[in-house]
């Protein structure tokens, strides 16, 4: 199976990964296509590194899992606790930040 | 030597400035010496001069280097020649003279050690102008006269019309000393230099335009001065200083700087004919003016005014002609120093017997009362008219003329302006003199306001207690320096007529030529006693033989603008009070519609778009996200699309 396939499913996850943060409004869904790009974007490291016969790109794919887990902490308690104080966890309803 | 000359009046100011209450009974006495001890100082130093072969007797010091940079060299340096040693011999003359009158008419006035601290620093400044040897430290001693001047107008600053008086010289005398700054930069730009002696051998070679710049810029600094048409508003207000102040500085020194400055850069000006013909018609002017000011005045001080504004115009006149005028100019200069001088210590002497009145339709019968001022304000009044054999009339004939010796119709209209002047010179001081000292006693009688002359304020003192005045003789401090001065106006004239003596020790520093007059010198003289019969004359008529009344009538048109000073104050206000308060307005309106409104739009734009911008900012993440997004789409297809191309 040639390679380029792989790139075609990333784009195809990038996309799906896209579309739901900026249409679902749900913060935990929202999160999980968020991680959904970030594996896209793993998944053509990974498959362009195959491609050249270079080992970068994989060892790039280590360092965005790292930076995905830590992301997962920091963005799960942030959901958490704005669930606690406003029992809702929808993204539309935190919209403070604005002049 | 020189240098003690200005220090030490200076000196004398400074410790009676510093030294406080402690000098208040002894300070003016202090201030007496000095001015004295500067006379001598400047009579040892004639004296050395005199021994002196005339062209060698210029004498130079320099004190210290004031700015050394490089190619602007400002010194601290004196020069004495001829023409500054007249000017000391007549400052600190009349100055110690005027000193020691003032001890006496100063007597009662609390403020007498500061009166007198201002006239040694009067004193001191005006050494300093007229013995700098370059206009920077001229312009130093200029400004200090002028500080010297206010403040002594101002004098007695209780008096509203006196602060205003101050104020009124030392504004219009700023107009003039902007006019020598100027002059002073046009030199420095032309020659480099501001030094007397290379500006002035240089000035030959100089462009004739700028020449003529210099020149007009000096003679708007002289008009500043001397209260030439059209600068000349200040110096009838000015008498509302002390009457010694006029006499020194209003009458007899500082108002004569003009003269003294445009005789001093005599060069420049015989380099550029078109600032000479300017000067000229200054000096007719001023003198035709100030002698119509002086017929109408009722105030005896405001009319000698009058008279000085236009002896100083016969002086500026006379200057203007070029070397065959310079010499005539500071001679009369000098003997109007005596004669004037006299004049007004006369009047002070009036109104220290008077209590402080000063109209004259309120004095006369005073020859009786007042012999010894009788006697020497008689004899300045024979000099000022020139009566033959007195000083006024050597140098008032020789300034008609050389008037008539300037050639053309130009001299024969000087020639007859200047014996216009001289007939009604003859008139005005014929009628102060019978206004004061003959024709029956008018300051007993209560004075009735007339209903027929709305015009006419009624005099002070029908307003509060009136204590009719005891005219009684001056102390002997006040009169003699009166009598000295007379016996100066008496003598001088002839003293330096004789053998042209006066004219031969100017020569060096302000050339000669004699002028070449149509007319014959006998046919001058001739005409000019004509004249002085006819001026006494017609003034005897009107005031001699007529009794005055003692309120002033109403008076023809022109003897009421001559009351107001021929309108000249109204002409400013109109031109100038106005005209700059329309400027401003204008001005004000300009910035604040153009100037403002371009800002105040500029940021009204800006602060419309960003709160338009701050839409964008709603708070919802995902709206952010899709910019993002967006964003980043446009920077892949932007980045894609180049590499494609």
């Amino acid at each position: 199976m040639s390679p380029v396939n792989y790139v075609y499913l990333a784009a195809l996850l990038f996309t799906i990964g896209a579309a739901g943060v900026l249409i679902r409004r749900n913060a935990i869904v929202v999160f999980m296509c968020i991680e959904l790009m970030l594996n896209a974007a793993n998944l053509t490291l990974v498959a362009f590194s195959r491609m050249h016969g270079n080992l970068d790109g994989q060892i790039m794919a280590f360092f965005v899992m790292v930076v995905a887990a830590a992301e997962v902490v920091v963005g799960l308690a942030i959901i958490v606790m704005l669930y606690r104080s406003r029992h809702s966890a929808s993204v539309d309803d935190a919209n403070l930040m604005k002049l | 030597m020189i240098g003690l000359l200005v220090g030490v009046p200076l000196l004398g100011a400074a410790v009676l400035l510093l030294g406080g209450r402690r000098l208040d009974r002894s300070g003016h006495w202090l201030a007496t010496l000095l001015a004295a001890a500067s006379f001598v100082i400047g009579a040892v130093l004639f004296a050395s001069m005199l021994g002196e072969d005339a062209e060698s007797r210029a004498m130079h010091s320099k004190l210290f280097s004031w700015v050394p940079v490089e190619g602007f060299q400002a010194d601290v340096a004196f020069q004495l020649d001829q023409l500054s040693m007249t000017f000391v011999l007549l400052i600190t003359g009349v100055g110690t003279l005027i000193h020691l009158y003032s001890v006496g008419y100063m007597e009662h006035d609390p403020k007498r050690r500061r009166f007198f601290a201002y006239l040694n620093l009067f004193l001191a400044a005006m050494l300093l102008l007229v013995l700098a040897d370059n206009f920077l430290l001229l312009y130093v001693g200029w400004e200090g006269v002028g500080l010297a001047s206010y403040l002594l107008i101002g004098f007695w600053q209780h008096k509203p019309s006196a602060a205003t008086a101050a104020k009124k010289a030392f504004l219009v005398n700023r107009v003039g000393d902007a006019g020598l700054a100027i002059a002073i930069f046009l030199m420095f730009t032309t020659f480099g230099t501001f030094a007397f002696a290379p500006v002035l051998s240089a000035a030959g070679e100089a462009g004739e335009g700028k020449l003529t710049a210099i020149g007009l810029m000096l003679l708007l600094a002289a008009c500043g001065k001397s209260a030439q048409v059209p600068l000349q508003s200040w110096l009838g207000d000015a008498m509302e200083g002390p009457t010694p102040v006029s006499a020194l500085i209003h009458a007899a020194t500082m108002v004569t700087a003009g003269v003294y400055l445009i005789t001093r850069s005599g060069a420049i000006f015989n380099g550029a004919p078109d600032a000479q013909l300017v000067v000229v018609i200054v000096g007719a002017v001023t003198l035709l003016f100030g002698a119509i000011v002086g017929c109408a005045k009722d105030d005896i001080k405001k009319a000698l005014a009058g008279s000085t504004m236009s002896q100083i115009g016969y002086m500026i006149l006379a200057a203007g002609l070029g070397p065959i005028g310079y010499a005539f100019a500071i001679m009369h200069l000098v003997t109007h120093g005596f004669f004037k001088a006299g004049l007004f210590l006369g009047a002070g002497s009036v109104m220290h017997g008077m209590n402080d009145e000063v109209d004259m339709r309120r004095y006369g019968g005073l020859r009786k009362h007042m012999p010894v001022t009788f006697v020497t304000f008689g004899l300045g009044y024979l000099a000022i008219i020139g009566f033959p054999g007195l000083s006024g009339f050597f140098s008032k004939d020789q300034i008609i003329e050389a008037a008539f010796g300037k050639g053309g119709t130009e001299g024969w209209i000087l020639g007859a302006v200047t014996l216009l002047g001289a007939a009604i010179t003859a008139y005005y001081m014929t009628r102060v003199m019978l206004m004061t000292f003959f024709g029956e006693e008018r300051w007993r009688k209560a004075p009735t306001p007339s209903p027929a002359e709305p015009d006419v304020e009624p005099a002070a003192e029908t307003r509060g207690a009136y204590t009719p005045p005891h005219p009684h003789e001056s102390p002997k401090i006040m009169t003699i320096p009166m009598i000295v001065l007379a016996f100066g106006s008496v003598f001088a004239g002839g003293l330096f007529k004789a053998g042209e003596s006066f004219v031969g020790w100017l020569e060096p520093v302000t050339q000669f030529e004699h002028g070449h007059s149509p007319v014959s010198a006998t046919a001058v003289t001739a005409a000019t006693i004509v004249a002085l019969v006819l001026g006494v004359g017609a003034a005897y008529l009107q005031y001699g033989r007529k009794p005055v009344p003692a309120l002033a009538p109403r008076g023809s048109l022109l003897t009421r603008a001559a009351r107001r000073d021929l309108l000249q104050d109204d002409f400013n206000h109109v031109v100038l009070v106005s005209g700059g308060t329309h400027l401003t307005r204008s001005l004000v309106y300009v910035d604040n519609k153009v100037v403002d409104g371009a800002v105040n739009g500029t940021a009204a734009s800006f602060g419309g778009l960003s709160g338009r911008l701050r839409r964008l900012q709603n708070g919802f993440a995902r709206s952010y996200a899709v910019s993002m997004f967006g964003g980043a789409a446009v920077l892949i297809a932007a980045t894609l699309l180049m590499r494609a191309v």
